[in-house]
């Protein structure tokens, strides 16, 4: 576990490697136990129809967890997010089936900072839909 | 209904501590199929130079979001919760949490909004290890939607 990106070799414009992440019904369950969040718009098609959403949605931290793994994996130390903000812009909506939905992740070095310290900008969409806007982190480089 | 814009600057009294274990770290980390070893693995932890596993970092957001709930709930706020969404999420780390760790939160209202019908309020949580070291703080956007028109 030495893989460290340096400072030195990324420029603006670096693309981290892209990801997607697949999420079912099953996934948001599991994720509502270990977060705590057992919103039933999360897991209760009735109820999330009811409040006039298309559909049951994965919760925007579960989206914003996926997002940040392209970083996560491409660092390999999760301590070297510094900041990390996004903007919840549209759900992304799992149907009830095996296969669910895909929140798909790319990610870019946006500028360089002073202390070995990048900006990159993450971009998620699922289904062509952009779910995060704003999505930026501050990470440590060596 | 607008909300009082006395609230701004308010802030409400630390939470009693939270303490992150291992387990519940392995727990998350699962339930977003995140296989990194620095959340399973204490020597691959130390290997980055951490004392003991770390969370992922939106790990904190159960933490803070439950202390916010002094804020969400307050009644002379008088914020309609059935109609909240969340709106925008930041974190801005000092190191990230770690198994262990003790935290207790202090929450401030930063702003209050009304746009459109729509109450708009911003949570700044700071994040706190027992010994009083600055962690991690959460900024929180939540936003409750206008009533439909009857």
């Amino acid at each position: 576990m030495t893989a460290q990106i340096q400072y030195a070799d990324v420029e603006v414009g670096t693309e981290l490697p892209a990801a997607a992440f697949p999420v079912t019904r099953a996934t948001l369950v599991q994720y509502a136990g270990a977060s705590g969040d057992f919103n039933p718009i999360h897991w209760n098609e009735k109820f999330a129809k009811e409040v006039g959403l298309p559909d049951v949605i994965a919760h925007g931290m579960f989206t914003m967890a996926e997002a940040i793994r392209v970083v996560t994996d491409w660092v390999g130390d999760p301590g070297a997010v510094v900041e990390y903000g996004v903007r919840f812009t549209k759900p992304v909506v799992v149907p009830n089936d095996e296969r669910g939905a895909l929140i798909e992740v790319t990610a870019k070095v946006a500028a360089k900072l002073d202390d070995n310290r990048v900006r990159v900008d993450l971009t998620a969409t699922s289904a062509g839909q952009k779910v995060l806007g704003m999505s930026r982190a501050v990470v440590q480089l060596a | 209904m607008a909300l009082d814009q006395t609230f701004v600057g308010r802030s409400y009294p630390p939470t009693d501590p939270y303490e992150v274990g291992r387990e519940k770290i392995r727990e998350f980390a699962v339930a977003l199929g995140d296989e990194n070893p620095v959340y399973f693995d204490p020597e691959a932890a130390k290997a980055f130079g951490h004392p003991d596993v770390i969370a992922p970092p939106t790990f904190v957001f159960a933490i803070t979001f439950k202390a916010a709930g002094q804020v969400i709930q307050d009644p002379q706020l008088g914020l309609d919760y059935s109609r909240v969404v969340h709106g925008d999420q930041k974190f801005a780390y000092v190191r990230p949490v770690r198994a262990g760790d003790r935290l207790s939160v202090t929450s401030t209202i930063e702003a209050v909004k009304s746009m459109a019908g729509n109450d708009i309020i911003d949570i700044r949580g700071e994040v706190h290890d027992e010994s009083g070291e600055h962690v991690v703080t959460a900024w929180t956007k939540l936003v409750s939607r206008a009533p439909e028109e009857a």
